[in-house]
Parts: structure tokens; sequence; C-alpha cells
């Protein structure tokens, strides 16, 4: 579980997060959701620790990350694995040495080890015979699975996801859902997801949090949001002729 | 106030590359790598200016002596002191600081805009460390080895001129660069590189590891390491040559 608590962010005293509060649930797939710029990935920056807050508390599990000394701090971050909106992966190596990177760096494995633990998340996330290609030499959809194959390598606590269906198509997004929904729930893991796709919003959101010009503006989950009455967020969500209808058709069934 | 800024975000990041690594064996093999990349890597083109540098010297020189009452001999003492005291150590380093500096800088630049660098902070790593520190050794190891290669075959590039042009016999080239020869000029052609070596590798990573926004900026970040290592280069060349020569 990570507490978020009345966290604040400036950038050269320019306002981008004021005074979140949230708690974000083990075994479940939290979503926070806003419009592009609304502070979605400030946030998230703020909770692995690549941003400062200026004020606010980060509590993974009642441990303070952002008052604890450096040191912690690190053993923190052992247990946290994320997923960058391009996969982040490292050019220069190959999938396998990507995926094995994080257990060569912290774990006493044995090379064998390693090696069956990088196939055993490969196949998690459904890869076969990649092992010995490069980034560039794969799609955009396996470069985000090498990534959760990576983020997962170390078993994770806590998995922080930005934009995971960002360029990719709505099939592939669909896949990448699942499995993210999948590996949150046979792990029970702390799961927080950065999107604005809103199939996804659907599909997965057992909690969310929607940001609006960074201020909390609403919080539920997938069911509550198509009965929600706060203006901002259906602005947001049925922003599409899709999203309209189906709210409308919701609202006569009832 | 500029400089006294970026002075003194060099030295905090020079602080975080020389922090304890997390893994030595891995550190111990990236820098193996860099060795290869940095300076194996470099040889041919060092080689190549090398030989004709020197060549080139030799001509010159000759022809200034030409007609003269100055020794012949001269030409392969000139051409040999000229290599060792400056063309090697100094030219050399300018010519690496684009070479490695850009590469470097670029490597790292990009790996910023990609999240690459943010993704291995989130693991735990200090990416200043695992990034940066394997290349400072490495070039402070091997080039060295890069500029001897460079004095030997500066000096065979003036002889292969000597020899092919015949405007200074062999005999003579030969001689002259046994003249009043000072084994202390190559330890100190060596030690200006040792610091040419650090200055190019740090202070390429430096503008690689701040670059933010995209591939314009990892341009321009390139660009900056080139131009900043070279002033570097030029200035320890003076402040070096001021304490060990006088």
């Amino acid at each position: 579980m990570i507490e978020v608590i009345g966290l604040h962010k400036e950038f050269e005293g320019r306002k981008v997060l004021s005074d979140i509060n949230f708690t974000f649930e083990s075994g479940k797939c939290n979503l926070v959701i806003g419009r592009s710029g609304s502070g979605k990935t400030v946030l998230l920056k703020c909770m692995v620790g690549l941003f400062q807050p200026n004020e606010g508390q980060v509590l993974y599990d009642g441990r303070d990350y952002h008052a604890m000394p450096e040191k912690d701090r690190k053993e923190v971050r052992k247990e946290i694995g994320m997923v960058f909106q391009g996969g982040a992966l490292f050019d220069s190596q190959t999938v396998e040495e990507n995926v094995m990177f994080p257990l060569t760096m912290f774990s006493k494995m044995s090379p064998e080890e390693k090696l069956d633990r990088v196939n055993f998340c490969l196949k998690r996330v459904n890869l076969d015979n990649v092992n010995h290609l490069y980034p560039a030499e794969i799609s955009g959809g396996m470069k985000k699975r090498v990534a959760i194959a990576r983020a997962i390598a170390l078993n994770p606590k806590y998995i922080f996801f930005d934009e995971p269906n960002s360029g990719l198509d709505p099939q592939t997004s669909i896949v990448i859902d699942n499995l993210i929904s999948e590996i949150t729930h046979e792990y029970g893991i702390t799961t927080v997801i950065n999107t604005h796709d809103m199939n996804s919003v659907m599909e997965m959101g057992e909690n969310i949090i929607f940001i609006f010009n960074g201020k909390q503006e609403w919080t539920g989950n997938s069911q509550s949001i198509l009965e929600s009455e706060n203006d901002n967020l259906n602005d947001f969500v049925f922003a599409s002729d899709l999203f309209k209808k189906m709210r409308q058709s919701l609202r006569e069934k009832k | 106030m500029n400089i006294l800024y970026h002075c003194g975000k060099y030295f905090i990041f020079l602080g975080q590359v020389f922090s304890k690594p997390e893994r030595g064996r891995v550190y111990l093999r990236q820098t193996i790598a860099e060795i290869d990349k940095i300076g194996l890597g470099s040889l041919p083109i060092v080689a190549i200016m090398s030989v004709f540098m020197g060549a080139v010297i030799t001509v010159q020189t000759a022809a200034s002596l030409s007609g003269g009452w100055i020794p012949m001999s001269t030409v392969g003492y000139a051409t040999r002191e000229s290599i060792l005291l400056e063309f090697s150590p100094t030219i050399i380093a300018l010519i690496l600081a684009g070479k490695v500096g850009s590469n470097i800088a670029s490597e790292i630049g990009t790996m910023r805009v990609t999240e690459q660098i943010d993704a291995l902070e989130i693991m735990g790593i200090n990416p200043a460390g695992y990034l940066v520190l394997p290349k400072i050794i490495a070039a402070v190891l091997i080039n060295p080895f890069v500029i001897m290669v460079s004095m030997f075959l500066g000096v065979f590039g003036g002889w292969l001129a000597a020899y092919t042009s015949g405007i200074v016999t062999p005999a003579a080239y030969i001689e002259g660069i046994q003249q009043q020869f000072i084994p202390f000029h190559v330890t100190y052609s060596l030690i200006k590189t040792l610091f040419f070596a650090f200055g190019i590798t740090s202070i390429s990573a430096y503008h690689g590891y701040h670059v933010s926004g995209g591939a314009l900026e990892v341009g321009a970040g390139s660009t900056r390491a080139v131009v900043y290592s070279s002033i570097v280069i030029l200035l320890l060349n003076y402040v070096l040559t001021q304490l060990l020569l006088i």
C-alpha cells in the first residue's frame, strides 16, 4: 500500500500539484487519470523519488520515502518496478540483458538462476525467442512487454506504469492491460497506472484518482465513474461519442 | 555567475560519479568495454593523423631550413620535439574531444531524454557512477597508450616523408631524432594526457547527463561538450606546461 498525504509540487513558483491525498491499495490496479499536462506524471515521479515534493509525504507501507536517509531509500527502490512511457530499455543491451540487469545488480543468483528467471519473466509476458534481439529490433508492444518483464524480475512490491498504452494499437493495448491486471492480482502487487486511455480505465479501474489542473478532483472506481456528477470528470471521461452513448444507455437501463 | 553555477554543478556531479559502486564486477566489465570503445576505437584516426602530421612537420621544417647553415639533422630533432611536446598530447586530445567527447555526450544525453537514466535511478542504481566512472577510468588508463602510439607514428611519418621526398636524408633524420633527447618530455606529455583524458570524459559526460528536452538538445549538449572540453584542454595545457617545464 502506498499513501500519499498532502503532496504539493511546484516548479520555479508554478504550482503543478496541490494537496494530493490518496491511498494506492495493494493487490489492486490503482489508476491516476487526467488530461495531458494535469500533473499525472509529476505525481508518479514524486512518488518514485525522481522529483522531491515541496510538501507532503509518500508512505510505502508506512515508511516515509522522502524523509528517510538515501541508503534506506535505495532499499525501498529495490522493491519498486517502473515501466516508462517509451519502455526506457537500455539500447546497448539485448532483451535478455535488459531483463537480467536488475538481477545482476542486486541479486546473488548464479548465472544459470538468472537466466532461468529471465526466461520465466519473458514467458510471463508472452515473449519467446527474443532474448538476443536489441530493443531497436522489436516492436513498440514488445518493448512494453520487455519493460514489464524487467520490472517484475526482482519480484517488486510496487509497480508504476506511465501511460502503458501510448503509441499502441487497440488490440495490443488490451493485451498489455490484461497483462498488468493479471500480474497485479497474481503477485498482490500495488500497481499504479498513469493513463488517459478510457478503455484501460473501464477495464482496470479498481481504485481511481482523477487529477484536474494539479488538484485531486475525484476518487472512485470504474463503476462509480459512470455515475459521477463531477463536470470536469464527465468532460474528460465522456469526451468521445462512444462513451457518451454508453452513459446514455446505462442511464436508460436504470 | 553562470560559469560559477556550472563549476559547482560539475563538482557535485563528480561527487556522484566517484561514490561507492553498487557492484564492482559490473563496473569492471563496463570499464573493459569502454577501453575498447574509447581507446582502441580511436586508434585508426589517431594513427592516420599522426603519420601525416609527422610527415608535414618534417617537410615544413626541411623547407624552412634548406640552403641555410643549419644542419639538416635539425629537421629530425624539430619533428621529434614538436610531436612529443605538443602534437601528440594536445592536438590528439583535441581530436579525441571531438570524437570521444561528442560520442559520450550524445550517448548519455540520449539515455537522459529516453528516460533510461531515470530507469537506472528508480532501480536504486547511481546513474552518474554507473555510466560515467567506467568511461573516466578507461580513458585515463588507455589514452597514455594511444598517445605513445601517436608519438611513435608521428616520428615514423616524418621518416617516411624524408625517405620518400628526399628533402632530407633518412640518415640525417635518424641522427636528428636522437639529438638532445630529454626523457622527461615523454613523462610531461603523458602527465598532460592523464589530465586531458579526465577532462574530456568528465566534461562531456556532464553535458550529456544534464540534457533536458529532445533530439535538438542532445545535439546542442554534444556541441557544448566538445567546445568546453577543448577550452579546458587548452587551459590545462598552458598551466601544466608552466608547472612542469619551467
